[in-house]
């Protein structure tokens, strides 16, 4: 493992050189995250890392994209998905319009998770899905729609699990080890860079997901980004956490309702 | 460390486990009182999709309160904390957990080596880790991380073992302070900080 001190020194120059800043991240995790780089890039000491960061913007690129967390399935969780078809649809419909933001959508599969939620409960085509990540890379991936066929076995028992009834293939072409998902699907997404530690709100919403990203922030920095959400959502809107999250510590507790056990709150002011 | 020390100035003990260890933690946890000033973190492979039935089941069977983790929760003397599913386990400077995503480790996640690389990395020779039954190699390398960080190490004795092979891994490629059976695990525990 590097050293603290190292890691601080990382920081302050990314921040440095190219304004990032990664100083309201949970130390833990991203001290693990900048040994996984080094040692997948085969640096062995840290002063060689640190001059490639600074002096390489292609290389620090590159570290961004492998430091931030890029792991999520479709269905994560099916029983937050079954809540959310089964309790939150419903009230969406009744709108004209739905307006939804997946904040750190990361390569997609969530993503795809609510387009097909949202399709057979009939409302994809008055559905807009902004869906945001800081990782440009990883956008591109989910732009495409295009997951390994390996994982459709555990997506279709988790799509199962969330209440799903479909034939679950119907959804996706197999082809030479990848499931590429209907493009119909993508009609209604709209993918672009946000970067929640900087970046201010850009629209209102009805419904806002982030879920395991705020673990990696710091409880200043989880603050920051609930009050963005809070300001990006609309009355009555909803807003969806990871399983492990809340907002209890960051938020006025009389302006947001919590639906049953899931990490689901409701903007009732 | 001198075999046979008794433990002082413990803050946290940390206890992995794969399959078969839950009958192990069934005979230990059930019959501590208290602790001692120190907190217990488990870490235990199980299914991504179980929620909160562990949880529960210790919770029932256990004179001490097991608290619930969610990401940031300050770790406490005298509670159990145990792992999640399907999150990764970490240690904070200001004795809060934190919680990951990212790849599986060893084919697990919560992951034994990186919740225990990850306790050494802050609690020091303050930090014991026991490793109990399982059948993958997941808690060696984290041993072997509490040991270089001048804590306290200890593995079940494989022979007490549901299954033998993680525990057994552990012993050929660390030096333990301690190999115990199940009721010296009890015994160790309930001495720590006495």
């Amino acid at each position: 493992m590097i050293e603290d001190i190292e890691l601080e020194t990382l920081i302050n120059d990314v921040y440095e050189y190219y304004g990032f800043d990664f100083g309201s991240y949970s130390r833990a995790s991203l001290k693990r995250r900048v040994n996984r780089v080094m040692h997948l890039d085969g640096f062995t000491h840290f002063h060689e890392f640190l001059s490639r960061v600074r002096y390489d913007p292609e290389y620090y690129k590159r570290m961004v994209d492998e430091i931030t967390v890029n792991v999520t399935e479709m269905f994560r969780d099916p029983a937050f998905y079954a809540v959310v078809r089964k309790e939150i649809l419903p009230l969406l419909g009744t709108k004209p319009f739905i307006r939804l933001w997946h904040a750190g959508c990361s390569t997609g599969e969530e993503v795809y998770s609510m387009a097909i939620m949202l399709k057979e409960a009939g409302l994809l085509h008055k559905s807009l899905i902004y869906a945001t990540d800081i990782n440009a890379t990883v956008l591109e991936t989910a732009k495409k729609g295009i997951f390994p066929l390996r994982m459709m076995k555990e997506y279709s028992e988790n799509y199962r699990d969330a209440g799903g009834q479909e034939d679950f293939s119907s959804y996706y072409i197999a082809n030479y080890g990848i499931a590429k998902f209907n493009e119909e699907l993508a009609e209604k997404m709209v993918f672009s860079q946000h970067n929640l530690v900087s970046d201010t709100s850009f629209n209102e919403f009805d419904m806002i997901l982030c879920r395991n990203v705020l673990i990696y922030f710091d409880n200043d920095l989880q603050k920051r980004v609930i009050n963005l959400f809070d300001e990006s959502l609309a009355v009555l809107g909803f807003l969806a956490l990871g399983t492990k999250e809340t907002i209890k510590y960051s938020i006025a507790p009389n302006k947001y309702k919590q639906l049953d056990k899931e990490k689901i709150w409701r903007k009732v002011k | 460390m001198e075999k046979g020390k008794i433990i002082s100035d413990c803050k946290v003990v940390i206890i992995g486990g794969s399959a078969g260890s839950l009958n192990a933690l069934m005979q230990i946890l059930p019959e501590l009182t208290k602790l001692n000033g120190f907190a217990i973190v488990i870490v235990v492979h199980r299914k991504s999709t179980d929620d909160q039935t562990l949880e529960e089941l210790i919770a029932l069977k256990s004179n001490i309160l097991v608290k619930s983790v969610e990401d940031k929760v300050p770790l406490v003397p005298g509670f159990i904390y145990i792992a999640p599913s399907n999150y990764h386990l970490l240690f904070e400077k200001n004795e809060t957990l934190s919680l990951d995503i990212s790849e599986k480790i060893n084919y697990s996640r919560p992951s034994i080596d990186v919740s225990f690389e990850s306790a050494a990395e802050i609690y020091g020779k303050s930090l014991v880790g026991i490793l109990l039954s399982g059948s993958n190699t997941d808690g060696t390398y984290g041993l072997k991380s509490i040991h270089a960080a001048g804590g306290t190490i200890v593995v079940q004795n494989p022979l007490a073992a549901d299954m033998p092979f993680m525990p057994h891994n552990a012993i050929l490629n660390t030096n333990p302070d301690f190999v115990l059976d199940n009721n010296e695990l009890l015994d160790f525990i309930s001495t720590i900080n006495g």
